[in-house]
């Protein structure tokens, strides 16, 4: 259970991909998502498509971990897909029986808009696939940088992510150990009507979150005692440098994009 | 010997109309020294170990430590030398991996990274979870974070670890395993160590042993004497080992022997000469 949910999706590797600089794979990923709205015929879908393709290709990550990823999604692309099928009245009618009356114009639209959403989906979860939340939380700290000359708080931003990844699966097991402790007092956490079983979480919560505050302090008080004392001149172990493969990676993207622009009417 | 931590008349309480927590303690720490301070639970053993680092200033009376006054200006100074491992291992970890939390307190202080790699090896290896570098810390035992802790406090290289119950949540051999770490680590890196404990099985270690009661010293001498005084101790809410008081008892009825014995081999060696002999 710890394994699926923590670390979100991350599916470990050493493709070209996984090894990117995260911050690569953010902006690369950043101005995809840009681009995509920009294509408008076949062939600038069919480039972008390709794109993504390869890209999941090159992680060798295996394809029900990308399916699996995708499930809470098949949904919205489907409902997206129907409205358009119902709502967009453009071009000549191809079906026409009963209630059902679709239009071409609906037909092609729903698609497209499926096929972005799918695109854009896939995109991003190439993110989390490829890269662990710490290396996630690193590149935000980097690009978001020069933003702590108008005095947002960058650093205390980076580290209370990086603590609230690291203590998930200490509070997992909390919870886990909680639940045991209150369902052997006769809490009953799974059956009943939707209102007890609601209920049954507060026994849960209370002592979740007294302990959580423990910590909470505690952690303060031994960040401090270790000479914690804010961001100022505080060097980092963790360090992120582009390498050749960064330089290829942004010169591909380019590449496509110039292909996009050349492609679309 | 020179004193390294020196309490001079210090008083303590968490607020103004609180009771006082210590009152008018002074003892004084030499360089390379261990002391275990024991005391039974709200005697202010803990509050002496924050006051150690400035996590918290007495009201009355002063600390001085390597030749320097603990003043607001001071602690950062005074936490370079002053190491400090707690209670609960999972409360201490910062860092997402294993050599992210050793590096955590070198970056406080900004090391330099290459420096930082080093360090973060060679300060595994003494306390050997140098295989573990890449681990995630709900992965590791309560004693092997107990030890990532250590490697964390001696790689910043402080002159003083100071450890505020530090195994009381770990289970048998995780306590065994800090203990053995522990006792190396102070002779390999020259340090003092300051063991709060309620446990006087602990003490048996160390240099010297103060021993706290109500918020007052009660006592410091070295750990046989201390031990000698097995039902005062018990008195003051300690729990005394079952071997001191067994040689205790034996005293009480006319049976001296040689050396005190503080471990169930030793108390055998003692029986057996003993018996021996007469």
């Amino acid at each position: 259970m710890l394994n699926s949910m923590i670390i979100g999706q991350y599916v470990p590797g050493d493709s070209f991909i996984h090894k990117l600089d995260p911050r690569t794979k953010i902006i690369v990923i950043f101005f995809y998502v840009i681009v995509v709205f920009f294509a408008n015929n076949a062939l600038s879908y069919g480039l972008l498509t390709l794109f993504v393709l390869l890209a999941v290709a090159i992680t060798r990550i295996p394809l029900r971990f990308i399916i699996k990823g995708l499930t809470p999604i098949w949904f919205l692309i489907f409902f997206t897909f129907l409205l358009h099928l119902f709502l967009t009245k453009e071009g000549p009618i191809v079906v026409d029986w009963w209630v059902f009356t679709f239009h071409k114009g609906g037909i092609i639209q729903g698609l497209i808009i499926s096929l972005r959403f799918l695109l854009l989906i896939l995109m991003t979860s190439l993110l989390t696939l490829t890269t662990t939340p710490i290396e996630i939380t690193d590149a935000i700290e980097a690009l978001l940088h020069p933003l702590n000359k108008v005095k947002f708080p960058v650093h205390e931003l980076a580290l209370m992510m990086s603590i609230s990844l690291r203590f998930i699966p200490t509070l997992m097991q909390e919870t886990d150990k909680i639940s045991k402790a209150q369902a052997s007092r006769g809490v009953d956490f799974r059956t009943g009507k939707f209102k007890e079983r609601l209920k049954a979480i507060i026994p849960l919560l209370v002592p979740l979150f007294v302990s959580a505050f423990k910590r909470a302090e505690e952690l303060a008080m031994a960040m401090e005692a270790r000479g914690y004392q804010g961001g100022e001149g505080r060097t980092k172990l963790r360090e992120l440098t582009y390498v050749t493969r960064d330089i290829v990676m942004f010169v591909i993207f380019i590449i496509m994009v110039i292909g996009l622009f050349f492609l679309r009417n | 010997m020179k004193p390294l931590i020196e309490f001079k008349h210090v008083s303590f309480r968490y607020d103004e109309n609180g009771p006082w927590v210590l009152k008018d303690v002074s003892f004084t720490i030499d360089e390379r020294e261990s002391v275990a301070i024991i005391g039974h639970n709200g005697s202010g053993k803990s509050t002496i170990a924050k006051l150690m680092n400035g996590l918290l200033f007495p009201q009355e009376g002063e600390i001085w430590i390597n030749d320097q006054r603990l003043t607001e200006s001071s602690i950062w100074d005074i936490r370079r030398n002053v190491g400090m491992v707690f209670q609960n291992p999972d409360n201490q970890f910062v860092g997402a991996t294993v050599q992210d939390d050793v590096a955590f307190g070198m970056e406080n202080r900004g090391v330099a990274r290459t420096v930082m790699q080093e360090r973060i090896k060679s300060s595994l290896k003494a306390v050997n979870m140098e295989k573990y570098l890449l681990t995630e810390p709900h992965r590791l035992s309560g004693g092997q974070k107990q030890r990532v802790a250590i490697a964390g406090v001696i790689a910043i290289s402080p002159k003083v670890l100071i450890l505020d119950e530090a195994t009381v949540m770990l289970d048998p051999r995780g306590r065994k395993e800090i203990m053995e770490t522990i006792s190396r680590l102070i002779t390999e890196e020259q340090l003092s160590l300051v063991t709060i404990t309620h446990d006087l099985q602990e003490v048996t270690q160390t240099d010297r042993v103060i021993v706290l009661n109500q918020g007052e010293v009660w006592m410091i001498d070295q750990p046989q004497a201390i031990l000698r005084n097995g039902n005062k101790l018990r008195d003051i809410g300690l729990d005394v080992p079952f071997i001191t008081t067994l040689s205790n008892q034996l005293a009480q009825r006319g049976i001296s022997l040689q050396k005190e014995p503080f471990t169930t081999e030793e108390m055998l060696e003692e029986l057996w000469t003993l018996h021996s002999k007469t």
